[in-house]
């Protein structure tokens, strides 16, 4: 069951970014930052905790997930440390991603030269 | 030929792009990266033994990996102007931004070039991602009163 949720929430994402690519004049740079900060929003209302049980990777591969990890991170960060914790947690969850995007691509940098 | 009739030219000449067909592509192909991602989930967890949280972030470093090796080969643009926001909205899309203009960046130099250049594009999700989650969890702690 699982696995259909995977798709359909996934598969839904995408067609909202695709529509709203569409009819305005937001490029992919605005549809990306637009569904971070929904990520956050949602978690923010619980939605998102919700939507992870349901689908599993089908939620957790959305770019709103980095969102909702960044403000689950700053939650947790906040009910150990306090304030600070806020600023030493924000990134702990989604640090990952940043980190796993920057060494991947310095490491394709390192083997490739781009196509033309 | 008035300006209207002439922007009614310019319309009928147009591409026209299909819509429909466009969002279900993206459901498809972003429906299919959701499976995908969450079979590599489930396989991670029961091979390695591991929790849900560790094998979806192991998950996504996989998807990462992936998508940067496959930007590098030079098929990776094509996929994505293919895939419509089936490839950009999943995290495909955001390693997609970070490798391509690293890797188009770095003949300029290692400082101006690719260090100035590295997150162009990813630079406002990591932005806006971590301005509105700060302020959201400082209004959750304020609804909390803690």
């Amino acid at each position: 069951m699982i696995f259909i949720w995977a798709f359909v929430v996934a598969g839904l994402f995408c067609m909202i970014g695709q529509i709203i690519l569409d009819n305005t004049k937001f490029t992919p740079g605005h549809i990306t930052t637009l569904f971070t900060v929904i990520g956050a929003l949602l978690g923010f209302l619980g939605i998102y905790d919700k939507l992870i049980k349901l689908a599993g990777g089908g939620a957790s591969t959305i770019i709103s997930n980095f969102g909702y990890l960044l403000y689950k991170g700053g939650i947790e960060g906040y009910l150990e440390d306090g304030i600070l914790g806020i600023f030493t947690g924000l990134l702990t969850k989604g640090g990952a991603a940043i980190v796993g995007a920057v060494v991947f691509a310095a490491l394709m940098t390192l083997f490739f030269r781009p196509k033309d | 030929m008035n300006k209207d009739e002439y922007q009614k030219l310019v319309k009928k000449h147009e591409p026209q792009e299909n819509k429909l067909e466009n969002s279900i592509v993206a459901f498809l192909i972003g429906g299919s990266i959701g499976l995908i991602v969450e079979g590599l989930i489930q396989v991670i967890m029961n091979i390695f033994n591991l929790t849900r949280e560790i094998a979806s972030t192991w998950t996504c470093l996989i998807v990462i990996f992936m998508a940067s090796l496959f930007t590098a080969l030079g098929f990776f643009d094509e996929w994505m102007t293919k895939a419509k926001a089936g490839l950009l909205l999943p995290t495909t899309g955001f390693a997609h931004s970070v490798s391509s203009s690293a890797l188009d960046y770095k003949k300029e130099g290692l400082i101006t070039g690719l260090g100035s250049n590295f997150f162009k594009l990813a630079g406002s999700v990591i932005l806006y991602g971590i301005l509105s989650a700060f302020i959201l969890v400082i209004v959750k702690v304020i609804i909390l009163g803690k």
